[in-house]
């Protein structure tokens, strides 16, 4: 058995920067590289958009772009992969991967896929309540997309058992993805919550990949990073008992230190002393970190409880459309003519008799981020921009919204700047539920595929 | 002396569905206690004022010299329902660095961003 392992993050999320995954496959030495490519609502866009367009195979839609930039670094070095690609359709996702890796003659390479996330047809039956109003899940049956467990890190761990070089996923929850290596190296028992509490500790600091290493992160003269245009995503340096240096490719950008760890650790967490996982409960407020060395960070201590005994399920449903445009004023006098811009669009609505849910006119430059936040003593910018957002049952009422801001070049206010309505300013709306399952309810398949 | 907390402390937000966590570390853990005793879940959502809809719940981290503030009803109904151009509320964090605190002229070494002060 190793006594330590090395794992890089190769993404975040689906948009991220595809370079920092090629240097870590090339220069990271790694043993895992390790991809998390979804957001909430990641599974029921891509079934929407599979509706609607038979040719979309159902997978991240750079998994081409991914797998050619580190492919033949982790074959040259030996580095397994495992990635949440899979969305809504792991085979399709795991076969391409298959074909790209014979077009590059490497053949006899075995690729996992994890299924059994999607519980769609049956969620109504598995499920009780909605967390996030109490109301029962049944009364999503009308607008229900798609419904997929968040499964942990244990069906990687039986892929990587029967010999997989490569795991392809759906629903994972997103530290599992970076967990289950550790699991699988040093053979932790899936009921050890100890150290599960670690390795699912560790993976929250690696799943949001340059959050760590000085993403989200620098604020010039408070907190300054070294070449913010050059980071590296992370790579733990994981010993079996569970503790860990979380480090980067040398010659990056970006800086690892106490604060990035600290930032990344209470990402997206609510209660520090239980973080809900798959795998196990973690417990950040035992943490012990250190910096050893130029950004190096050793981390330890994480808390574990024994984990719960239900699964998170993820419930989209389709919930109308919002229709949004916006138009600019600069110079003196900017705002008073954004606020009586914003006076006609009101008036013009109830003329269109637009049928919203809720309408939100903002002045971008001054309020439009933080909202009712804003300080009232906020200074009134230069440039301003009229930023109008509507929710509609419909995508006809939707489009009442760019519409109208159309009306705003020639009826509108003097000195009145506007963009080229080129591209469409609707878009559906997909909203997220949760709801819990019964842990033995869900039953994940895998299916590997060789190369 | 009063100071903009983003001369004591630095923060990060994060979402999950409509609620979004806004995490606040102290530079040092001399003004980690200061932070603790004014920065009250109370006055965190007064500060926010309307963009905060529901409850705040203050979590003390005290390995970390951090409090983890968790806003419900603060993300316009959840991420892909809101009609916010910040859907996740990222840049909900920078609010809070405008809070004032009061800060003993003896730890005035201890501030970040001494040419603002």
């Amino acid at each position: 058995m190793k006594d330590m392992i090395r794992v890089g993050s190769g993404s975040a999320w689906w948009g991220d920067r595809v370079e920092p995954a090629a240097l870590n496959a090339e220069k990271g030495d790694l043993d895992y590289l390790c991809f998390e490519t979804m957001a909430e609502a990641t599974v029921s866009a891509a079934q929407v958009r599979a509706r609607r367009d038979p040719s979309f195979p159902g997978y991240d839609t750079y998994l081409d772009d991914r797998m050619k930039a580190v492919l033949p670094h982790c074959m040259k070095r030996g580095t397994k992969i495992i990635s949440n690609q899979g969305w809504i359709n792991p085979d399709a996702a795991a076969k391409r991967v298959v074909q790209l890796l014979q077009e590059m003659g490497h053949t006899g390479v075995k690729v996992a896929a994890v299924n059994g996330s999607l519980i769609t047809e049956h969620v109504l039956e598995l499920t009780d309540t909605i967390l996030e109003n109490g109301l029962p899940t049944a009364s999503l049956s009308s607008t229900l997309i798609s419904a997929e467990v968040y499964q942990g890190a244990e069906p990687i761990v039986e892929a990587l058992k029967a010999g997989a070089q490569i795991v392809i996923t759906g629903r994972v929850a997103d530290p599992s993805i970076f967990m289950a290596p550790m699991m699988y190296e040093f053979e932790w028992d899936p009921l050890d919550h100890v150290k599960l509490g670690q390795g699912n500790g560790l993976g929250h600091l690696l799943e949001c990949g340059a959050q760590v290493t000085g993403g989200y992160f620098a604020d010039p003269g408070f907190k300054d990073v070294p070449e913010p245009w050059n980071f590296g995503f992370p790579i733990a340096e994981v010993s079996r008992d569970g503790s860990a240096v979380i480090t980067k490719v040398a010659g990056t950008g970006g800086q690892i230190s106490l604060q990035t760890i600290k930032e990344q650790m209470l990402y997206e967490v609510h209660d520090p002393a239980n973080y809900l996982t798959p795998d196990v409960v973690v417990d950040f407020t035992t943490a012990q970190i250190e910096q050893v060395g130029p950004d190096r960070v050793k981390v330890s201590h994480i808390g574990g409880k024994p984990r719960t005994p239900t699964l998170k399920v993820s419930i989209g449903c389709t919930e109308g459309f919002i229709g949004e445009d916006m138009f600019f004023y600069a110079g003196p006098g900017a705002l008073r003519r954004a606020q009586i811009a914003r006076k006609v669009l009101e008036e013009r609505f109830k003329i269109v008799n637009l049928k919203a849910e809720d309408i939100r006119i903002d002045y971008l430059g001054l309020n439009a981020i933080h909202g009712d936040a804003t300080p009232a003593d906020a200074p009134e910018p230069y440039e301003i921009a009229v930023r109008v957002a509507a929710r509609t049952k419909t995508r006809e009422e939707a489009a009442k919204v760019g519409r109208e801001i159309d009306g705003m070049a020639v009826s509108g206010i003097a000195h009145t700047g506007k963009r080229v309505p080129h591209q469409d300013r609707t878009r559906e709306v997909i909203g997220v539920w949760s709801s819990l399952v019964p842990r033995e309810r869900v039953t994940p398949s895998i299916n590997y595929f060789v190369s | 002396m009063k100071v903009k907390l983003q001369h004591v402390a630095h923060a990060r937000s994060g979402d999950k569905g409509d609620t979004s966590n806004i995490a606040v570390f102290a530079y040092t853990p001399e003004l980690y206690a200061l932070l603790k005793d004014q920065l009250t879940a109370e006055r965190f959502k007064a500060f926010y004022a309307g963009a905060i809809k529901g409850p705040v719940t203050r979590y003390e981290v005290d390995n970390l010299d951090a409090m983890n503030f968790v806003a419900q009803g603060a993300l316009g109904g959840g991420v892909s329902r809101s009609l916010c151009l910040d859907n996740y509320g990222k840049a909900l964090s920078a609010a809070v660095l405008g809070f004032e605190i009061e800060v003993p002229e003896s730890l005035r070494s201890h501030l970040r961003g001494q040419h603002l002060l």
